[in-house]
């Protein structure tokens, strides 16, 4: 890191001395950046720290080709997922050719269209929730820090909230609503956001009068300023972070709602049904089932991982 | 302490009169076709199943269902299951399924502690090796592909390989191993996982360093400094572990086929038996409030450092 400090006009004669010390000195934006100025700047170094590990480079790659794939299918190929097949030869192919790259289920459907399709409901439920989490959560724990009021409220649902198990509100909710998508959102989002909030009330409270902001403010530098340089940068790594390790949540709790039988309905394709359906059939066609697990484990372990050394690396202590 | 102790056990009344509260007005929600079985509705006349919600409790008011309902409870009232086992009351049931429960979480914390915490040492003794990125792959295994489908091919393939029986038999010893195992696993991975993580944080604080450098043995270090430090956050959490043993395990029990509460509560949903899913959400919550209120104590108890608020205020005022 190098430091440039521009040099003190030291007076040579004492009678400057008396003349120099009182002069108000104007104010200069470049200048009162220029003090203290080093080359830092968080987004490098993040991104630096990030790659510095070869296997978050890999996953990365994996996990962006992965979702693009699961985006991008239904334009690269038209096998319909629900295409239902009456010829008994056509059910449950093993794979190869003539049967598809995963080979079709019990009712002749394509497995592997069927596993890009339900990554691709997945991996929206994933993105959905965590935006209503992160969206909610900042919004909320913005108000809970700055709003002195509701501090007691906002603690009492806090602790409601988290004291339950987690587990039980989703059985809860999810039995409660019809099954489907936005039940699901509905019940992961009204316990995820509670967290987010929780932190972003102490990073409020934390950080509007660290000393760094104090020293911003002293010097001058303009709110829009401590607002993208100081204070955003926590938000933005945050939300990253939470969405990509919702993700993997998420499908988890999609294939055990599946399980207990509030999943999404079953004429939807998704990860969590399939799953489900080819465990029902593994004793006779293991394939149906490890299929779509080798697909959903790249998904799943490839955010879990990127999404931790992210968090890692935007702390600012893993920063050289 | 003492008051201390009082004003957590009041707030965690608080919040269990909430999760009551809030429980019961959302079962309000479901149709009332879920408080019969389907040969009595069928067989019933609109009197009739007028009648029989009124002497279940549950039509009218819904405040003033909630206030029999509270007093059924405080008398030990839970309420009979509809389809699951019709007309049981479910205090009985809770009572007989409780126990599988209770032995087989408790086996399994026992497992997970013992390896999870050995798991965690070995990892952070290692950082950065061979030992270190083992434990990571297994962590990151169990903790991001969804436990369903590794649970179930531990079901399968190691049953096959072992000629183990696939279901739980009260009977056969040999059949209760891989449950067990099974709900140790990702106990092991979250005691692993964050043993080390607070162990590194704690090696790199600077009264570790000194400690090391005046030449205190290292393996005294580790034991009395680091580990004793890194393992306080940890046991916050055991009493919510192990009251909700209770609850079981949803999938393994059900895979399993274990008469516990977890397979109970899968049951009960499949079946839609409102009562029994109502007290069943309700006996785990109520179970998870206490169980952060002791973890709360027991912190305040092992951690000298944690100095209670409002303590030092209390000798003045007596």
């Amino acid at each position: 890191m190098k430091r440039t400090v521009t040099a003190l006009p030291y007076p040579a004669r004492p009678e400057d001395v008396e003349a120099a010390l009182f002069v108000p000195a104007p104010f200069d934006a470049e200048e009162s950046e220029r003090t203290g100025y080093s080359r830092y700047s968080y987004w490098r170094s993040t991104v630096r720290t990030f790659l510095k590990s070869r296997s978050s480079i890999v996953l990365l790659v994996l996990m962006i080709s992965f979702s693009v794939f699961a985006f991008a299918y239904p334009l690269v190929s038209n096998t319909d997922p629900n295409e239902v097949s009456l010829e008994l030869s056509d059910w449950n192919k093993r794979p190869g050719p003539g049967a598809g790259i995963f080979g079709t289920d019990g009712l002749g459907r394509d497995i592997w269209a069927r596993t890009w399709y339900g990554t691709r409901t997945s991996l929206t439920l994933g993105l959905v929730i965590a935006l209503f989490d992160v969206g909610l959560g900042m919004f909320m724990g913005a108000l809970w820090g700055y709003v002195r009021g509701i501090d007691r409220v906002m603690t009492e649902i806090y602790n409601v909230l988290t004291n339950i198990p987690r587990t039980v509100v989703l059985v809860l909710l999810s039995y409660i609503l019809q099954p489907g998508f936005w039940t699901i959102v509905i019940a992961m989002s009204s316990t995820g956001w509670i967290s987010i909030a929780r932190f972003i009330r102490n990073k409020v409270l934390t950080i509007r009068d660290a000393e760094y902001n104090v020293a911003s403010r002293c010097l001058g530098t303009p709110l829009s300023r401590i607002i993208t340089m100081n204070i955003l940068p926590f938000l933005v790594s945050i939300v990253i972070m939470e969405t990509a390790l919702t993700i993997p949540y998420t499908i988890g709790v999609e294939v055990f709602l599946g399980f207990i039988g509030l999943g999404l309905p079953v004429k939807e394709v998704s990860l969590g049904n399939l799953i489900n359906l080819g465990k029902n059939n593994f004793m006779l066609y293991p394939y149906q089932l490890t299929a779509p697990t080798v697909v959903l484990a790249v998904v799943t372990i490839s955010f879990y991982i990127v999404g931790n050394k992210f968090a890692d690396a935007s702390d600012p202590r893993n920063h050289v | 302490m003492r008051a201390y102790i009082l004003k957590r056990f009041g707030e965690s009344l608080v919040t269990v009169f909430i999760v009551i509260f809030a429980v019961f007005m959302l079962m309000r929600f479901m149709p009332v076709e879920g408080y019969f079985t389907r040969e009595d509705f069928t067989e019933m006349t609109a009197e009739a199943r007028q009648v029989y919600l009124q002497s279940i409790g549950i039509s009218g008011n819904p405040f003033g269902q909630f206030g029999r309902f509270l007093s059924g409870l405080a008398v030990g009232d839970w309420g009979r299951s509809i389809t699951v086992y019709p007309k049981t009351p479910i205090a009985s049931i809770i009572a007989e399924k409780a126990g599988y429960s209770l032995a087989f979480g408790l086996s399994a914390i026992g497992i997970s502690i013992v390896f999870g915490l050995a798991l965690g040492i070995a990892m952070a003794q290692n950082k950065d090796r061979l030992v270190d990125s083992l434990g990571t792959l297994y962590v990151v295994v169990v903790r991001a592909i969804p436990s369903l489908i590794y649970l179930f091919l531990i079901q399968i393939w190691v049953s096959g390989i072992l000629g183990w029986p696939m279901v739980f038999y009260a009977d056969v010893p040999v059949s209760w191993i891989l449950p067990t195992v099974s709900m140790a696993l990702p106990g092991i991975a979250w005691y692993a996982i964050w043993l080390r993580r607070f162990m590194v944080d704690e090696e790199n604080k600077d009264y570790i360093k000194f400690a090391i450098s005046k030449g205190l043995p290292r393996k005294k270090v580790m034991t009395g400094h680091v580990l004793r430090n890194a393992a306080v956050p940890l046991v916050q959490y055991l009493p919510t572990q192990i009251l909700l043993t209770i609850a079981g395990s949803l999938i393994i029990e059900s895979m399993y086929s274990i008469p516990g509460l977890g397979g109970l509560l899968v049951y009960a949903i499949r079946q839609q038996d409102n009562p029994l899913v109502q007290a069943l959400v309700l006996l785990f919550s109520v179970l998870g409030i206490f169980g952060v209120f002791l973890g709360d104590i027991l912190m305040v108890l092992i951690d000298p450092r944690i100095k209670l608020e409002g303590t030092s205020r209390t000798g003045d005022h007596v």
